[in-house]
């Protein structure tokens, strides 16, 4: 077993290393000059020599990667060019807003998609089963921001509900926090809750159709037993890995939905870093997604190897 | 016991309301960058600093200089020298006092910090000297009539001399301006609080400041809307109609001192060799071309006053006979015959963004009729800055936030070696009469020179302004007696909640 992780960890160095390099790279084809950018309106042209120094611009490519990466293996990601915050301290402050946009958003998904999966499976070919249908494709094709604007509007400005915009974090009120996050976790979550009723329909309806389901029914159990009990049971497996595939989709999601509601995470850190050049920022934050999702790749594999024994013995 | 912590509970509730009446909360269009007057380079940077930090002057409404940190300020004789006194009496936030000393200390920072922005606007400074423990004389090694301006913004605030040392005043920035740094959240928010020992504290009436960068437009509004902020800046006109419509609100929009315009390629690279760039005619026909009036119109919700000179309408330098010219599609089409073309094409590039796109497709349509051919090619901002820079254009939508010495509206723009000067245009007349404008003090005399200059730059054409920037504010009808600047300042002196 310890082989088999160390393994998988040797796999994810060289990953890591396309990765920085892929980001590197990117971020140097970027059209436009960070040192433009940086030195304002009035372009100083001392002001730009001094940043282009400053910042190692001026150096070879290759020199500027390894002066990066060398930092950046000593835990130093650099500063922000922009506001001169350290990058680590903006992440660190950044992620527990997303993180928690993108669980909320979850639970949202799940708590939609899938009754509503389940019912419209058994209501199959009725009334019902086309409404949601119908939903869920809305669902998927109304685009976020657009949704967004339009709940503000409605909810915000004449129902004056709830704020909206804006970021309250819940150590400082629950409250505050839990009434600024509905609607970009509502916003957030129904996209993917249409895909997961989707999803949960075709799982039900296959299962619905296999030989214990009808066996179950013979017996004469409840109705409501044999879907909930029996079914979903089995239904829910691929479900489930659906849900894990698609947080990483929800994480990319919060980009746009944190722009619309102004919330301070992850996605509008990088949206504003991208806009203005700062190299140092996007680096990071690109960087530190990949490690994150690497790790949760390994975290992922060893638990299937645990919870599987045929995956056990071929490791 | 149940009782009494219900009615302490109903206390702290009351005194949390009664605070949170007295916090202003101001949405702004996007994030600041860093909190040090010397290092910032944002316009919306320089809207937190009017409350953070004074500076030894200010402006009017009409632009002219009024006292803050300096009670009173003489040219020297030879223009040479400018000395100011200084309020007594003032402290930072940090509780060191103000004095010579420290207006020294951070006019030599300006001057020398390696990333200090402010390099380009102090030129001419020589050194500066701390005469007794009010007087400060700033001594120059050229006349500079523009000084006193740079003084008016971030080149004039002062900085907590004791704080300066510490590695990361970008972050806790002391100053002494009537409300003081409390905390920032990056894209969240911006902190302040009254400084009680403000000379001035008891004109200004909120105990808290709270900025918040909400860059749609539209969402900036809802907010207002719904109660969340009382005061928002720079509304896109596309809004304007929604805020004019709700009688909670309150509109103020302000001619600001910038300008957009369009820079036309006439001597950088190989772009600069078209009919366009080389033939004065051409350009005129463009100008003539375009109906300023429909862009104000169609695009500006009628915020967008059509501008035919770099100044103002509220500067002095401002010359009627520089008006805007009125589309003639007639005579351009016979001056594109003068010139010996029928149709003329280019590339006209532009910040990408609904209203530039708006105003590219309406000159578009409109110089079509005379003979231009033109197609559009949004570019993201920072892009265009470089391609810009490099002589990759033909034609550029640029936009300027404006400065109150005319100087600063046009000479880095069209003189020779001008940093900001992409379409490299270069006449030696041009150059002389803005060098010589900048050292003359008496207004009277530097108009004049800056009228020649004009008829030249109107016959050249190497910019054609389009309109003045607004700046349009929009607040709640809580606040009252905000008063909109033309540099699109937020100043809240005697700015209060109606009671």
């Amino acid at each position: 077993m310890l082989r088999y992780i160390g393994r998988r960890i040797l796999i994810a160095i060289p990953t890591l290393i396309i990765v920085s390099l892929l980001v590197f790279a990117l971020q140097k084809l970027l059209p436009g000059d960070p040192v433009l950018t940086m030195a304002g309106e009035e372009r100083d042209p001392q002001v730009l020599e001094y940043l282009r120094q400053k910042y190692r611009l001026d150096d070879p490519i290759p020199v500027q990667y390894f002066a990066w990466i060398g930092s950046a293996l000593t835990g130093n990601l650099g500063i922000s060019l922009r506001t001169d915050i350290p990058v680590l301290d903006l992440i660190m402050s950044k992620l527990p807003v997303t993180l928690e946009l993108a669980i909320l958003a979850m639970i949202v998904a799940l708590a939609i998609g899938i009754p509503a999966g389940i019912i419209s499976a058994v209501k199959k070919g009725t009334t019902v089963d086309y409404a949601a249908n119908v939903i869920a494709l809305s669902g998927l094709s109304i685009p976020n921001f657009w949704l967004g604007i339009m709940l503000i509007m409605l909810i915000s400005v004449r129902w004056q509900l709830l704020p909206a915009s804006g970021y309250v974090p819940p150590t400082e009120d629950l409250w505050l926090n839990i009434k600024t996050m509905i609607m970009p976790a509502f916003v957030l979550g129904t996209g993917l809750a249409a895909s997961l009723m989707r999803h949960t329909r075709s799982a039900m309806l296959g299962v619905m159709r296999s030989d214990y389901i009808r066996t179950a029914r013979a017996k004469g159990l409840l109705s409501r037993k044999v879907i909930l009990k029996h079914a979903l049971r089995n239904a829910l497996i691929p479900i489930v890995t659906l849900s894990t595939l698609l947080f990483g989709e929800l994480l990319a999601g919060a980009v746009l939905t944190e722009q619309i509601f102004t919330i301070p995470g992850f996605g509008k850190l990088i949206v504003d870093a991208v806009f203005n050049r700062d190299y140092a920022v996007v680096q990071g934050v690109v960087l530190c997604t990949a490690v994150g999702f690497i790790f949760m790749n390994l975290v992922a594999d060893v638990l299937y190897v645990l919870v599987n024994p045929r995956l056990r013995h071929s490791a | 016991m149940k009782k009494r912590l219900l009615i302490a509970m109903a206390a702290g509730l009351l005194v949390s309301t009664a605070a949170s009446a007295q916090t202003l909360r101001i949405g702004l269009n996007e994030d600041p960058d860093v909190l040090d007057p010397h290092r910032a380079r944002t316009f919306v940077g320089r809207i937190v600093f009017t409350s953070l930090c004074n500076k030894l002057v200010d402006i009017t409404p009409d632009l002219k200089f009024t006292p803050e940190l300096a009670t009173e300020w003489q040219w020297g004789d030879d223009g040479k020298s400018l000395t100011f006194k200084l309020r007594p009496g003032v402290k930072f936030h940090d509780g060191e006092p103000l004095n010579a000393a420290a207006v020294k200390a951070n006019i030599e920072r300006a001057r020398s910090l390696p990333d200090s922005l402010r390099k380009s606007e102090l030129t001419s400074v020589d050194n500066v000297e701390a005469v007794d423990d009010l007087t400060v004389k700033v001594n120059l090694s050229r006349a500079d009539a523009t000084l006193l301006s740079q003084l008016s913004d971030r080149a004039g605030m002062m900085m907590s001399p004791k704080a300066l040392a510490s590695a990361d005043f970008g972050q806790k920035p002391v100053c002494s301006g009537p409300y003081k740094f409390v905390e920032r959240v990056q894209n969240d928010r911006i902190v302040l609080e009254k400084f009680a020992d403000h000379w001035d504290a008891k004109n200004f009436n909120f105990e808290r400041i709270v900025f918040q960068p909400i860059p749609d437009t539209t969402v900036r509004l809802a907010n207002l809307r719904s109660g969340n902020l009382d005061l928002i800046e720079r509304l896109a006109p596309s809004d304007v109609p929604a805020a004019k419509g709700d009688s909670n609100l309150v509109f103020a929009p302000v001619s600001g001192i910038g300008y957009q315009g369009l820079t036309i390629n006439t001597n950088n690279g190989e772009r600069a060799k078209s009919k366009l760039g080389q033939d004065k005619r051409v350009r005129q026909a463009l100008e003539l071309s375009i109906d300023r009036n429909v862009i104000n119109e169609v695009v500006g919700a009628g915020i967008y006053p059509p501008a035919g000179q770099p100044f103002p309408e509220a500067s002095p330098y401002n010359n009627p006979k520089f008006m805007a010219t009125q589309r003639d599609v007639a005579k351009a089409k016979q001056l594109l015959k003068e010139a010996g073309v029928d149709r003329v094409k280019f590339e006209l590039t532009f910040g990408t963004g609904t209203t530039a796109q708006q105003i590219a497709e309406i000159i578009q349509a409109m110089a079509a009729e005379t003979g231009f051919d033109i197609t559009l090619r949004p570019t993201e901002f920072a892009a265009m800055q470089k391609e810009a820079q490099a002589g990759n254009f033909d034609v550029n939508v640029i936009g300027w936030s404006g400065r109150v010495d005319p100087d600063g509206n046009i000479h880095p723009f069209v003189t020779c070696k001008g940093a900001l000067n992409d379409g490299k245009y270069c006449n030696e007349q041009v150059d002389k009469l803005l060098n010589d404008a900048r050292i003359i003090n008496d207004e009277a005399k530097r108009k004049q020179l800056y009228d020649q200059a004009q008829e030249i730059l109107k016959q050249d054409l190497p910019i054609i302004y389009t309109y003045y920037q607004p700046w349009p504010f929009v607040h709640t009808k809580k606040v009252q007696n905000f008063k909109p600047y033309p540099d699109g300042m937020i100043r809240l002196k005697g700015v209060k909640f109606a009671s």
